[in-house]
């Protein structure tokens, strides 16, 4: 009798909705990060495509440092160093800035891909009816290209999101951070990381599946 | 009418065209002939200015398609082009392909979009295949969707780029009769082919390229029955 609730000391139904607050927040900061570092990558990708030499000379080397560096060693860095250039950033501040950064680097690969999926006489076709450059970008390139490179979009949307769990060091308190201070607390880091999967699981889940049916529509 | 003068170009230091001197008349079927490689695919995209030229002049109806000052896209909207490869837009149903351009080039209202588009995809024989992805249309099919939707921009001049090069053989009758479709019509049109039968019966005049040169040009029956380029008749006993 007494080992049936020593089982379960200590971790109460408050402690899911804690647990559940901090899933929100990990959602929050992965969905501002990943969408700010979409855009921003797009951009980058568009100038990795078409900027050629300026572009590979600069843009590219910058890119790739923040593919490379560990992500934690980034916010670790950002975070300490931002003051003293004046930029007062909290946790949320600073995790938002390097996710977001991190995101457009991967994300610029993904889209420089996606522009390359479009052949030139495809592009020649479109220009032939008299769309402008821009027009063809956005009524032909986005769509095909992007459809072509989705899944890899798809696939590093689902990783910042994963990896949104090392803005815990900074004190943020997301998801992994509020299981962290649970199992600190219950001693019960077994069924604590069980259940912040499975938070994990379902934040992702349903990304993933939507994504599959999405694709699955547009192979028709 | 289309005014070509002395027009030369280069891919890096390959010259590809090498002073090309060419008059089409409105209502007129050009059918321009000659070797992979000699240069015909080029002059295409210098007419509709998708390559740039090094030396020369094209002008249509007295425009110059390589002055800085013309405005491409719209001057582009009087030349229909059709390529070797259909190049449907994948995402896009036969309809929604050719009503793309009118809708968002010209900025014709949606419905009216439509109409245009649903007429040229009739006027090709693509009646029945208004909402069908291109994924689902066969080569030929696709190769007429790809003229229906130059034609939606009410083009006056038609370049025809190969159209029934990459088509099987049992598929290219139906592209051939829909562009001898658009000849009847009166379209003015600029077809760079193989088919030697489809230049022979309907072009006004056929060209005949050799190496990046425009070696002869006259009547299809002196090309074909009296050729006065030794060039032209090696080419033309090699293809028959
Ligand atoms: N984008 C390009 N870059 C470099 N060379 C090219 C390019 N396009 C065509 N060429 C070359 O120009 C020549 C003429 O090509 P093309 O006009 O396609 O000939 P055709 O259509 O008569 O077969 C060929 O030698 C070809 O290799
Ligand atoms: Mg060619």
């Amino acid at each position: 009798m007494q080992e049936t609730i020593s089982f379960f000391s200590g971790f109460t139904p408050n402690d899911l909705w804690f647990l559940g607050e901090a899933a929100l927040r990990t959602l929050w900061i992965s969905a501002l990060s990943i969408s700010i570092g979409t855009v921003l990558g797009c951009a980058f990708g568009w100038m990795l495509y078409e900027g050629k030499l300026a572009a590979t000379l600069t843009l590219a080397p910058v890119l790739d440092v923040f593919r490379s560096v560990p992500l934690i060693i980034q916010l670790v860095l950002f975070y300490n160093f931002a003051p003293i250039v004046g930029l007062d950033l909290d946790p949320f501040g600073s995790g938002v800035v390097i996710l977001t950064i991190y995101t457009s680097a991967l994300v610029a690969n993904v889209a420089r891909g996606g522009i390359e999926a479009v052949e030139r006489p495809m592009r020649r076709a479109a220009r032939s009816l008299g769309m402008s450059y821009w027009q063809d970008m956005r009524y032909v390139v986005l769509p095909i290209g992007g459809r072509a490179v989705f899944p890899a979009w798809v696939g590093v949307a689902l990783g910042v999101m994963k990896d949104s769990a090392l803005v815990s060091v900074l004190g943020y308190v997301e998801l992994l951070k509020a299981s962290q201070i649970l199992i600190t607390r219950t001693q019960e880091p077994f069924l604590i990381l069980t259940i912040a999967g499975a938070f994990y699981f379902a934040l992702s889940f349903p990304i993933s599946r939507y994504a599959a049916k999405l694709e699955k529509r547009w192979a028709q | 009418m289309i005014e070509i003068r002395g027009l030369e170009k280069y891919f890096g230091a390959l010259q590809v065209l090498k002073g090309i001197d060419l008059d089409v008349e409105k209502g007129e079927v050009l059918s321009v002939i000659g070797a992979s490689g000699s240069g015909k695919s080029t002059l295409l995209y210098c007419i509709n200015g998708l390559e740039p030229i090094q030396k020369g002049t094209v002008l249509v109806d007295g425009t110059d398609v390589h002055a800085k000052t013309t405005d491409i896209n719209k001057l582009r909207q009087k030349l229909g082009m059709v390529f070797q490869q259909w190049n449907s837009f994948p995402h896009l149903t036969a309809l929604e392909n050719v009503a793309l351009a009118p809708k968002i080039v010209k900025g014709k209202a949606k419905s009216e979009a439509r109409d245009i588009a649903e007429k040229q995809l009739r006027h090709v024989g693509l009646g029945d295949k208004l909402n069908v992805y291109p994924n689902n249309l066969s080569g030929g099919q696709q190769q007429r969707l790809a003229i229906a939707r130059a034609l939606a921009m009410e083009p006056e001049y038609m370049l025809f780029d190969e159209a029934t090069s990459a088509l099987d053989p049992e598929l290219v009758g139906e592209v051939l009769d829909t562009m001898r479709l658009l000849a009847e019509e009166g379209m003015t049109m600029i077809c760079v082919t193989h088919e030697m039968g489809f230049a022979r019966d309907v072009s006004d005049r056929v060209a005949y390229f050799h190496q990046g040169v425009m070696d002869e040009i006259g009547p299809p029956d002196q090309i074909f029955g009296d050729a006065k380029s030794e060039n032209t008749r090696k080419f033309l006993a090699n293809v028959r």
